[in-house]
Parts: structure tokens; C-alpha cells; sequence
């Protein structure tokens, strides 16, 4: 008797519990499809308009595109994996494979989560005094990248890490009873096996580096100076390829025309970059899964 | 071309310590060639510590530290690289854990690490070591397939291939059987008796039936203690020892 009314508890407790985690992920999507709708919607209009995708910004008339500001986000995040991915790379193998566990792993590991939790804006001050100015680099791509590393570094180098742990320890006793270095068997077996994970962590960490605005308005600066494709002198500011020419992103050109645009149509331009930076990020996030996907399939299946 | 070289090996006044804790407290103990050695034993006492010994998997372990002498053949084993010696002594795991590389690759893996080799001398090796392993008619038209895609014993299977094509002397083996159904095990029970003839195979198993099965001589492990080794037929009869037959009759462990 007893246990049959503990049961029937156990039982409407669940029910309950089934109830309110619905309800709370339902209210999350709710509000997150919302705001999704509303920045999209808010700057559609501007979303396929290819004068703005491609056109030059203006300071003071209205009409003015993201162009430069477009091909600045991809270059600076192209540049910030080339240069973060083999770091973390590194530290990541090093962390799971090769320390041991003692007073150098939780120091790294203490590190780590500090730097992957200090607010950007800090991250770009620092790259502002060191790069910009200790360095004479100025407002540069060059500043940009770097600032974005150190952000990106410590977030990427724990994905990487993970992801190699969550391999199961088999596989390093098979690699291992085969007569294979460590080295080899993280190089064939280990990192062959978490690249689903891998992949995924550095897409989703591409769409943080993506969107980043704090970090950049003192490193790669507010200006963006129109590009010239056919221009290769990588000394020229016009040249899109130099690296010490000021670089704004789109995140950067959405904070500083709300902030100090007096453009007529500056609420137009700004939710259609906004509009334009959601639907990249909403890419990343969806090629992630679909790239991870793929390539867990192409792991286990026939 | 497997040439059977079978090797005995042996452990002679074995201490493992972790730490301060003593888990293996001289062992001595002979793993004759051409023959199934057992080691049984209550989860803890330290037979997977003493196979782990065997290929020095444990060389990498922090805190581990052996005493004693234990030998390949004629060879200290302290004295042969320990990668040479992995290929050398063969071991195959409780979970089958392929690679997450084709059938194909999982079988040639050991040997290609070796050094190159033309294709149809590993078309060769594929061959002839799944049919030992009894996988060749049902692999052999999705060689190009990944080894997870198999069923687990079929893993396992594919897996004790993987040990044996790089040709070692010794193959050890981790319980395992133990995440296996029936009809897998008794393959793998019949595949271990069949190497046995040009393999010294020494096999840690919680199944006191397959000990008994398979087996030419077993080895009773207690607390770190080699208690009793013997014949198998002899040991699971008359056993010598008290807690042997408490064992062996299912009154502890």
C-alpha cells in the first residue's frame, strides 16, 4: 500500500517535472525565435539589396552599404583562425594527451577558464595598449586578429580539448598496444576521432569571433577605408589583403552608427547589418551541425 | 607466410606498486608458448594489472611502478623498446575498440605504421587474418566500410585481427568476451584455442566456464596474490587452496 502511493507520487512528481521543463524550453524558444524574427524582419528589406550588401558607407547622406564592412568580418575572422586554430590546436593536445595531471594542467586549466570568461571590451583595451600603441601597430587588422586570438584562443583550446577527452580510452590503449607512438596515435586515431567535435566547436567559435564588437572598436578601429580589388600593393590602405590598414566589422559599424551616425537612414542601416550579421551567424551554427553531422556519419556508417 | 614464432613469457618476483598501494605482490609465474594461460580472480586482484605488465601498457600510468623481472623468450622484456615489444606481444581489449577507419585500414593499421608495404602484400594480409578471425565471408564486400559500422562481436573480431596482422608472438587478451552475447563468445573462444597453436595466448577472464573451456593452465588471483597455477583440468578439480575452491564453487568474488 505504502509503496503504490510512493510510486503514484513518483509518478505526478514526474508528470509535474515533464511539465515545467517544457514549459521553461518553450518560453527559451519563444524568445529567442522572437528575437531572431525581429532582427531579420527589421532589416530585410536591406538583406538582399545588393547595393547595400556591396556599396560604400556614408558619414553624412543616406544610401550608404556595408561593403567594406562585409568582407572585413570575413577576412578578420579568416585571419584569427589561421591564427588561434594551430595554438589551441597545441595547448589542446598538450592538455589531453601529454600532461600529466599536477600543478601545470590545473594552472593551465585555471588560466584558461579565466581568459575564456574576462569580458571582451577588457581583451580590447589590452590590445589597444599593447598592439595599437606599445606596438606603433595602430587601428590595424593586424591589432584586430591578435585581439580576437587571445578571445578566441581560450574558448577554441577548451572545445579542443573536450572533444579529445571525450574519446574513450580504449582507443588510446588500442593505438597504444599496436606499437604506436602517443604521438601517432593522436595525430591517425585521436584527432581523427573527435573531428565531429572538433569541426563544430571551431564553427560555433568562428560565429562568436564573427559577431565580436567589443574587442575590435579599439583594435581593428571604426573606419573602414573602400576597398579596390584589383589593388594587390599591400601597402595601400584600398588594398583589402593589408593587414596594418583599419578594418571596421559589421558588429563595430552597427555599435558605432548608433552610437555617433548621423546619417538620415541610420535605423535602416543599422538592422540591416544587423539583419546581415544574424543570418551569417544563423549559417555558421546551421553548417556546423550539418559538417558534424557529415562527418560523424562518415566515421561510423558503411 | 604467419609464421608461427610462438615465445613463452614470465614473470618472475613481480611487485606493482600505485603509489603506496601494493596491487601485485610477487608474482611469479610461466605463460608457456603454444598454450592458453588463464588468469582468474574477484574483480580487483590484479590479474588485468599483471596482463597490462605484460606489454608494458602500465609504463605511462603516474604513480606505477614495477619491481622484478619479466620476460619475452629469453629477453627482459625492460631491455626491448617498448614499442617493438607491443608489436611483438599483441592485446586485444575488454570493449572492442576499432579504429574509426574502414575494415580494410583497421586490419593493415599496425603494419602500415611499420613502414610502407605494396598494396598487394596487404591485400594479402586483409585476407588471410579476417579469415582466421572468421570475418572474411562476411566482410568481404565492404572492406571500404567503417569498422564501427560492425556488430560488436563482429568489432571484436575485427579487433583480435588488428592484433594478429602485424604477426606477434603473444596475444593477450582482457576479458574479452565479457561485452559480447553468447554466440560472439563462444567464436572468440574458439578463435583464442585455434591461436594457440602458433600464439602464446594469455587471457583474463571473469567467466570461470571459459577459464575452464579454453584454457591449458590457470592462474587464481587474490588481493594481489598469485594464490594457485596449475593445469586448468587439476586447478578447477582439486584445487590446492582454500580459497581456490571458495572461488571456483562461487563462495566469494
Amino acid at each position: 500500500m505504502a509503496s503504490s502511493s510512493a510510486s503514484a507520487r513518483a509518478r505526478r512528481q514526474d508528470h509535474i517535472a515533464t511539465g515545467v521543463l517544457t514549459a521553461i524550453v518553450a518560453v527559451i524558444c519563444v524568445a529567442l525565435v522572437a528575437i531572431v524574427v525581429y532582427i531579420v524582419g527589421s532589416g530585410a528589406g536591406k538583406l538582399f539589396d545588393v547595393s547595400f550588401l556591396t556599396g560604400k558607407p556614408q558619414q553624412f547622406k543616406a544610401g550608404g552599404g556595408i561593403g567594406p564592412e562585409l568582407f572585413n568580418s570575413f577576412y578578420l575572422l579568416v585571419l584569427t583562425l589561421l591564427l588561434s586554430l594551430p595554438l589551441s590546436l597545441g595547448a589542446a593536445i598538450y592538455l589531453a594527451e601529454y600532461a600529466h595531471e599536477g600543478p601545470v594542467t590545473t594552472a593551465a586549466k585555471t588560466i584558461i577558464e579565466t581568459l575564456s570568461s574576462l569580458p571582451s571590451i577588457v581583451v580590447g583595451l589590452f590590445g589597444m595598449l599593447f598592439f595599437v600603441l606599445q606596438l606603433g601597430w595602430g587601428f590595424s587588422i593586424m591589432s584586430g586578429a591578435l585581439a580576437l586570438t587571445m578571445f578566441n584562443l581560450p574558448i577554441l583550446t577548451r572545445v579542443i580539448q573536450q572533444a579529445l577527452e571525450a574519446v574513450p580510452r580504449d582507443q588510446r590503449d588500442a593505438g597504444l598496444a599496436l606499437g604506436l607512438t602517443r604521438w601517432e596515435t593522436t595525430i591517425h586515431i585521436l584527432i581523427p576521432s573527435a573531428m565531429p567535435a572538433i569541426v563544430t566547436g571551431v564553427i560555433l567559435s568562428a560565429g562568436r569571433v564573427f559577431g565580436e564588437a567589443a574587442a575590435l572598436i579599439y583594435t581593428a578601429g571604426q573606419s573602414a577605408p573602400m576597398l579596390d580589388f584589383t589593388n594587390f600593393d599591400l601597402s595601400s590602405a584600398s588594398c583589402p589583403w593589408n593587414v596594418w590598414r583599419p578594418a571596421e566589422t559589421l558588429a563595430v559599424h552597427i555599435w558605432k552608427i548608433n552610437s555617433e551616425g548621423v546619417v538620415p537612414d541610420l535605423a535602416a542601416v543599422s538592422s540591416g547589418t544587423a539583419a546581415v550579421l544574424m543570418v551569417c551567424i544563423l549559417a555558421f551554427n546551421i553548417i556546423a551541425r550539418i559538417v558534424g553531422r557529415r562527418l560523424e556519419r562518415r566515421l561510423t556508417a558503411e | 607466410m604467419m609464421a608461427g614464432h610462438s615465445t613463452s613469457m614470465g614473470v618472475e618476483d613481480v611487485n606493482l606498486y600505485y603509489g603506496d598501494f601494493h596491487a601485485l605482490k610477487d608474482i611469479t609465474l610461466d605463460m608457456p608458448a603454444n598454450q592458453i594461460t588463464a588468469l582468474i580472480g574477484p574483480s580487483g586482484c590484479g590479474k588485468s594489472t599483471l596482463l597490462r605488465c605484460l606489454d608494458r601498457m602500465n609504463d605511462r600510468v603516474q604513480g606505477c611502478r614495477v619491481e622484478g623481472r619479466i620476460t619475452l623468450g629469453d629477453e627482459d622484456i625492460k631491455d626491448i623498446d617498448p614499442y617493438d615489444l607491443r608489436r611483438r606481444v599483441g592485446m586485444v581489449f575488454q570493449h572492442p575498440n576499432p579504429f574509426p577507419l574502414t575494415i580494410y585500414e583497421n586490419v593493415v593499421y599496425g603494419l602500415r605504421r611499420q613502414g610502407r608495404r605494396p598494396k598487394s602484400e596487404l591485400d594479402g594480409v586483409v585476407e588471410s587474418t579476417l579469415r582466421r578471425v572468421g570475418l572474411w565471408d562476411e566482410v568481404k564486400d565492404k572492406l571500404k566500410a567503417s569498422g564501427l559500422s560492425l556488430s560488436g562481436g563482429q568489432q571484436q573480431r575485427l579487433c583480435i585481427a588488428r592484433a594478429l596482422a602485424v604477426d606477434p608472438e603473444v596475444l593477450l587478451m582482457d576479458e574479452p568476451t565479457s561485452a559480447l552475447d553468447p554466440i560472439s563468445t563462444s567464436l572468440v573462444e574458439e578463435l583464442a584455442s585455434e591461436l594457440a597453436h602458433d600464439h602464446t595466448v594469455v587471457i583474463v577472464t571473469h567467466n570461470m566456464q571459459q577459464a575452464a573451456r579454453i584454457s591449458n593452465q590457470t592462474a587464481f588471483f587474490y588481493l594481489g596474490e598469485l594464490v594457485e597455477v596449475g593445469p586448468t583440468a587439476e586447478l578447477f578439480v582439486r584445487p590446492k587452496k582454500k580459497q581456490t575452491e571458495d572461488y571456483l564453487t562461487g563462495r566469494f568474488g
